[in-house]
């Protein structure tokens, strides 16, 4: 079983690399490439494991260091996998004032877990944002990349509910269960 | 400029504007009705796609000649979703809040019918004897659409509706112009830089044009940092060509051979936008090599900045761009002489670049008369917070704070009373009442305390705390700090630290003398913008509202009742109903539940004051109040049992 798993940690490593040399390709060896690499990278892999730092450090050479001093820099980046679903908690001034916080805290509640954290069945990850300018909206959450306006605590529990209906619907379909073992 | 060139430039023009304008008068040849929907942002936020599909599935299903565009930001976003139906034998007319099954009835009823639909209308975008206008707007007499013109007019994707509407006209005037002409013409208008500082926008080109080195660099600074302000957003998604057309223009003005839009990855959307017009300016070679047939050639491309607060300051800007962390450094030498590269480097905000094609089209002389005296043009803001007109308002320099927010705003909404306006972010300050009829401009705001900022203004009614105001943009500053500056890196933490004691009750009374100093340390130890302003909210909050703070330390109240650690929530139990369970059901973390006599008491102990119950009662008994200290809470009386 340990054996099984050390292989499946292997294989997800190895195609990491691949599909970090893949987007590399696209680029030219120049340090001010960085930042654009590192977006396209988290873009694909949905964030930034370390062998796809390595990579990128060895491709633009430059220390793996430096890479990570960039990654750990921006706010954007991220060093553990996301959700299948993410919630983005806006935390503006404008949201702020009309109850953002408690907005975030409705997610915790519901989600028990902490801001920039993954649910353990990876259905969830929560984050909070500085602002995403939709201030007149105010409180907004981004659901799966979708500024949904005036999201407070009874908000969370209906789109929670929402999506808890559409695994519901997809279940009967034959969809596998995934072995998250 | 060679003089052979000049008959091409207005010949390869004049051959664009023709296309483009025959293609505008093919959409609005009067004989179909248009519908435009405002997709940015904000409408996406309230529900625009949806209500786009609804538009677009009717009128394929009704098989209607009838084109659904989509357009930017109005600047009304209160009322998003937007609607502008234009037919034939009608004014142009603006609904409001439209969803899917109202966009529907608009189809069946008017474009189909003859029905207007009159009660979903907003206004009508001109005057006319059927509908009141935006011009009937208490609004319209301040406001003064410069830089805004074009947002929610036309398709931002569409490059033909910005030329039709007299688009890059001044790009090809400029490139008749000699570039030190242009610059003058810059330097006359009396244009400042809309980020924040006010730096005149001449001075730095011509700074930047005469610095040592060939290649130099135009950057669009769209790294709106600031909670609460979304203007270069909404002007990126809603108008990305005047962005576009500054930058060509600043390029050719200071010599310049590439330009980067250094947009926010927050904004997807503004991105995507700016990436379609830059393909769509290159098509007709109004940007890449030898522009209109001159012998100017200029690139533009884009850069995602990866949501660091201080990449708004132009040196940490810089350094994200060049693939660092985004650490400032020490200034001068300017970026205008030493930049991107280390070459000379103009970084302009997205407003002041939009503002330029405006100036060259206009004159100088015609830019120079709106505004006052140390601030020319006009400014652009965004309202948002405790107002009822939430959304986008240019108005010209000098005009009050109390006109924008209670005449554009239309003062704050459910009958509560104005407090205080923060202005600038971060850097900015809380200016009291008091201060609501000083004129907004650069020097003005600055000598209350406040500043510019790049425009975000949030109005704060008597429900928000100052304190918690202020510890909440120390949050802010204190995670953003890049952490170069020791004071700035350490001071703010211990700033907040002494806030959050505050914000608990837990404060003592020489705190406030502690913030007082630790603010001056931290304003003159720190290198760039963000810790030189850091303490703007602190120090502000507590020359206007000094009672507020002593409040939380002296008697453990919050007179705002905001600050959770302070407040309890308390239902009355004279007030009441028996009969209505809205609490209980509503209530978040089931702490609401009715004793024998039927009267709803809440568990303080299972309490997450989230305050779901008290938006729930009924108005007709409104029995859930907000207490504080929460010691003022009656103790329920003996004998009565729970659940």
């Amino acid at each position: 079983m340990a054996l099984n798993k050390d292989k499946r940690m292997a294989e997800e490593q190895a195609e990491f690399k691949q599909q970090t040399k893949q987007i590399l390709k696209r680029f030219g060896r120049k340090r001010s490439n960085l930042i654009p690499i590192l977006q396209k990278v988290q873009g694909k892999l949905g964030y930034l494991p370390r062998e796809a730092m390595l990579e990128i450090a060895e491709f633009l050479n430059m220390p793996d260091i430096d890479v990570y001093s960039v990654v750990t820099f921006y706010n954007q980046f991220r060093l553990n996998p996301p959700g299948k679903h993410s919630i983005r908690v806006c935390l503006g001034t404008a949201c702020h004032m009309k109850g953002g916080y408690i907005t975030l805290d409705a997610w915790k509640r519901r989600l028990e877990i902490e801001p920039s954290e993954t649910t353990p069945d990876r259905e969830f990850d929560l984050d909070t944002v500085a602002c995403v300018g939709c201030c007149t909206m105010a409180p907004v959450t981004v659901v799966d990349n979708k500024p949904q306006g005036k999201v407070e605590p009874t908000k969370v529990d209906g789109l929670l509910l929402g999506f808890e209906l559409e695994r519901k619907k997809q279940k009967p379909g034959g969809q596998l269960p995934t072995d998250e073992a | 400029m060679k003089a052979a060139e000049l008959p091409t430039i207005v010949s390869t023009f004049r051959d664009i504007k023709d296309r483009a304008e025959s293609h505008w008068r093919e959409l609005r040849d009067n004989s179909k009705a248009v519908i435009m929907v405002g997709t940015a942002t904000c409408g996406r936020a309230a529900g625009a796609m949806e209500v786009l599909k609804a538009l677009r599935d009717e009128v394929k299903k009704r098989n209607l000649d009838c084109p659904v565009i989509e357009v930017g930001c109005m600047g009304h976003c209160y009322s998003e979703p937007n609607v502008t139906i234009t037919k034939p034998g009608y004014p142009p007319i603006c609904y409001a809040h439209v969803n899917p099954v109202i966009a529907e009835r608009l189809i069946k009823e008017f474009i189909l019918g003859d029905d207007p639909c009159l009660e979903f209308v907003l206004a009508a975008a001109e005057e006319n004897d059927l509908v009141p206008s935006f011009s009937d707007f208490p609004r319209a007499q301040y406001e003064k659409k410069v830089v805004l013109k074009n947002c929610g007019q036309i398709d931002p994707q569409q490059i033909e509706h910005y030329i039709a509407h007299g688009g890059y006209a001044a790009l090809s005037k400029a490139l008749q112009m000699r570039p030190e002409d242009i610059i003058d013409e810059v330097k006359r208008s009396g244009l400042r830089g809309r980020g924040g500082a006010g730096f005149p926008t001449g001075q730095k080109w011509e700074t930047c044009r005469y610095a040592a080195g060939r290649s130099k660099y135009i950057i669009c600074n769209g790294d709106e940092g600031d909670p609460g302000a979304f203007m270069d957003r909404a002007i990126i998604e809603s108008d990305p060509h005047s962005v576009l057309e500054g930058m060509i223009i600043a390029g050719y003005a200071v010599g310049a051979r590439y330009g980067y839009i250094y947009v926010r990855a927050e904004y997807p959307l503004a991105v995507h936008r700016a990436e379609i017009a830059l393909r769509q300016a290159q098509k007709l070679n109004l940007l890449g090599k030898n522009i209109l047939g001159s012998d100017f050639s200029f690139d533009i491309k884009t850069f995602q900045g990866s949501g660091a607060f201080v990449c708004g300051e132009e040196t940490a800007l810089i350094e994200s761009l060049e693939g660092k962390p985004g650490l400032p450094y020490n200034r001068p030498p300017y970026p205008a002489t030493r930049g991107l590269n280390g070459k000379p480097t103009v970084i302009n905000n997205v407003k002041t670049l939009a503002s330029i094609c405006h100036i060259i089209e206009n004159g100088a002389e015609w830019f120079a008369s709106i505004g006052t005296d140390g601030s020319k043009g006009t400014a652009v803001f965004a309202l948002a917070g405790k107002v009822v007109n939430t959304g986008l308002a240019e108005v010209p320099m000098g005009t009050t704070l109390r006109q924008v927010i209670f005449d554009v705003g239309s003062g704050i909404p459910n009958g509560k009373r104005f407090k205080a306006v923060q202005i600038g972010g971060p850097s900015g300050g809380c200016l009291p009442e008091s201060a609501l009829d000083l004129p907004i401009d650069f020097d003005s705001l600055t000598d209350a305390g406040a500043m510019m900022g790049s425009g975000g203004m949030i109005v704060l009614d008597e429900d928000d705390c100052m304190v918690e105001i202020a510890r909440y943009f120390l949050e802010f500053t204190q995670r953003e700090s890049c952490g170069k500056c020791t004071f700035c890196r350490l001071g703010t933490k211990q700033m907040l630290e002494v806030l959050d004691e505050i914000t608990k009750g837990k404060g003592r009374i020489e705190d406030i003398d502690m913030l007082m100093e630790l603010a001056q340390d931290i304003k003159a130890g720190s290198l760039c913008g963000l810790g030189k302003t850091a303490p703007n909210p602190v120090l502000t909050t507590l020359r206007h509202f000094r009672d507020e703070y002593e409040a939380h330390i002296l008697e453990g109240r919050c007179p705002a009742l905001m600050c959770a650690d302070l407040i309890t929530y308390y239902i009355i139990p004279e007030k009441c109903e028996r009969s209505c369970d809205a609490c209980v059901g509503t209530c978040t973390v089931e702490a609401i539940s009715p004793n024998k006599q039927r009267i709803k008491v809440i568990d303080q102990e299972k309490c997450v004051k989230c305050g779901t119950c008290l938006t729930a009662c009924p108005p007709q008994y409104n029995a859930v109040i907000k207490v504080s200290p929460p010691s003022e809470v009656p103790a329920p009386k003996k004998g009565k049992t729970r659940k």
